[in-house]
């Protein structure tokens, strides 16, 4: 096929790949008096940023309530999340890559299946135990959830990582002297870097877009991460369908910064799960 | 003496056998590894395969209210399961959705994939325009997607997509998409695929790149044309990111749930519903655990005839020198 021909079919498909993020961004930039359904595909006459105040704060007249505190629901469900199951990743990547024991593949591949499981077969014993401990209705049960059930990704992708450091670098080590933290310290953590770049990103915007656990576990709306949030706004029949756009841009928005600032990261991330096997 | 060092990592056998033939206790570091491991393994245990032994269990009884009733019902669920029609329906759906998701991401992906290897200008720009849905919620998509495919109403004129085409001339492309029964969750099929498309665009490009340059130049030279380059030597080549492809999409289409939630619903006469909404629906909205964890269980059983052959494929090939 022809250079020209190639761009152009590129083009094409590139744009309408754009399509939904061009309605998406000039549907939040209109004004009230502009927004119509049925010229959805003009360009506001001018940019104004009253939708998204709306989705960001709410009505207290139309009686919905605004994404910003669900915005920091999230936030604060998916730091920590993140972090803790980088940390749990990065250790049980390394107990499984350089101290290896006989069955650690097998293990392993138990610990792999959890990360296909559908999460309907554990919804209904994970609402009872996190009730049993206290947990249940909280973003602290969230992250709970979100750690645990990351762990078999978490841990693939830095066992894989870590299986690339040389066993030379790690035998040097011990013959100096060190033991299993040292080793850590000294060979492991200075490389881990990018990997752990790798799965902070992808646990981030994994956690960030959940929706399913948010819905179950914090079923109080006060509580609920920002995509339970959206949801809740975009059902609901009193809200323009301007406003549900403007709130789907602002859920969007973190974790689509984090693509476009930190593409190469989310790729690794994307390849290391597909199981080239 | 360090001549009989391993210089590469070797598997160690935890198992020592003391010299009265009994099991020792590991020691010092290879203790600590494993009391490392230990809480991951036992949450795992737990939370995984504890978890759905429970959920197994809870399919067996008699639960169809807040209050836990277990006494044991056999197979009970599953036969009233089967026989409802809202769950063959949705059956149906997940094989319809299924196949059409699988068949459009693999092509789009994999023509998407040929036309960027061939080192054009913008490739950056472009890849990362094809994989940018990837990083937004299936909420996000489902909403917008919702709006795009709203079909309008004959009195006050069309919106979305519908009135993307009679811009374009193109009126007669104009359906019901979501609205219409017939259609259903074929429509929820395009949110998808543009949301994954480029995740396969991105997997068929590193196997892309990992074919080395002399495979296709010593076709060329033994006179193979472009095409059949192609089609002899490169395609060939893809079978295993095919393969990687339609386990991991296949595994998630087999449990599309969110997407469903923000973008259609169950829809008329559940034309787009799936078994994973019909499990919240029937568990956290209609107190019907048991049926709940019937479907959980076949949903379940559906992604484990596709995951474990090539978890277990994948452990044999990696376990080979």
């Amino acid at each position: 096929m022809p250079r020209v021909a190639t761009y152009t079919a590129l083009t094409v498909l590139a744009a309408i790949y754009l399509l939904p993020i061009y309605v998406l961004i000039i549907t939040g930039l209109k004004s009230f008096e502009e927004v119509n359904l049925y010229r959805m595909w003009d360009l506001p006459a001018a940019f104004s940023l009253e939708t998204f105040a709306r989705a960001w704060l709410g009505s207290e007249s139309q009686g919905f309530r605004g994404l910003s505190n669900n915005f920091w629901n999230s936030v604060r469900l998916t730091v920590p999340a993140t972090l803790l199951s980088a940390l749990l990743g990065s250790i049980n990547g390394y107990v499984l890559s350089k101290w290896k024991f006989r069955g650690a593949d097998g293990l392993f591949m138990l610990l792999l299946f959890g990360m296909f499981i559908p999460y309907q077969s554990i919804l209904i014993p994970l609402v009872q135990a996190l009730r049993s401990i206290g947990l249940y209705g909280s973003i602290a049960g969230l992250i709970f959830a979100h750690v645990v059930y990351g762990i078999p990704i978490t841990t693939l992708i830095f066992r894989n990582y870590y299986a690339t450091v040389p066993g030379e670098l790690v035998e040097a080590a011990k013959i100096d002297g060190a033991g299993i933290f040292g080793i850590y310290k000294s060979v492991m953590l200075p490389v881990s870097m990018p990997a752990f770049a790798v799965v902070m990103i992808w646990q981030f915007t994994s956690i960030w877009n959940d929706f399913l656990f948010g819905v179950i576990i914090t079923p109080r709306p006060a509580v609920q991460p920002i995509t339970v949030a959206l949801n809740n706004l975009a059902g609901s029949y009193i809200v323009e369908w301007n406003v549900q756009m403007a709130g789907a841009l602002l859920a969007a928005l973190p974790t689509m910064l984090v693509y476009i600032l930190l593409g190469r990261y989310f790729m690794r991330g994307l390849l290391a799960g597909s199981l080239k096997g | 003496m360090h001549d009989t060092v391993p210089t590469q990592v070797r598997t160690v056998q935890i198992t020592r056998l003391a010299r009265n033939g009994r099991w020792k206790m590991p020691t010092g570091d290879r203790l600590i590894s494993l009391l490392l491991l230990a809480p991951s393994v036992v949450a795992i245990a737990v939370f995984v395969y504890g978890f759905i032994g429970f959920t197994g269990f809870a399919s067996l009884t008699r639960w169809d209210s807040l209050v836990p009733d277990f006494s044991f019902v056999g197979m009970h669920n599953y036969v009233v399961l089967f026989s409802t029609t809202r769950f063959q329906i949705d059956l149906r759906n997940t094989v319809t959705f299924t196949v059409l998701f699988l068949v459009c991401c693999l092509s789009i992906g994999l023509s998407l994939a040929l036309m960027l290897d061939r080192g054009i200008r913008g490739e950056g720009v472009f890849r990362s325009i094809f994989l940018f849905p990837l990083a937004l919620s299936f909420i996000v998509t489902g909403v917008v997607w919702r709006w795009l495919l709203n079909p309008g109403s004959v009195q006050l004129g069309s919106t979305g997509i519908n009135l993307l085409f009679d811009l374009l001339g193109l009126g007669f492309l104009k359906t019901g998409w979501y609205t219409d029964p017939r259609i259903g969750i074929k429509a929820v099929v395009i949110a998808a695929t543009w949301q994954m498309s480029g995740y396969v665009m991105a997997m068929y490009l590193a196997g892309l790149r990992g074919i080395p340059e002399e495979l296709r130049e010593a076709a060329i030279v033994d006179g193979a044309t472009g095409f059949q380059v192609y089609r002899h030597v490169i395609l060939p080549l893809l079978h295993p990111i095919t393969l990687g492809a339609i386990i991991i999409l296949g595994h998630i289409s087999l449990k599309i749930f969110d997407l469903v939630v923000a973008m259609t619903g169950p829809g008329p006469g559940f034309s787009s519903d799936v078994p994973a909404f019909f499990m919240f629906d029937t568990t956290f909205r209609g107190d019907n655990f048991s049926q709940g964890a019937g479907i959980a269980v076949i949903i379940l059983i559906m992604v484990a005839v596709l995951i474990v052959p090539y978890l277990l494929y994948s452990l044999r090939a990696e376990a080979q020198p």
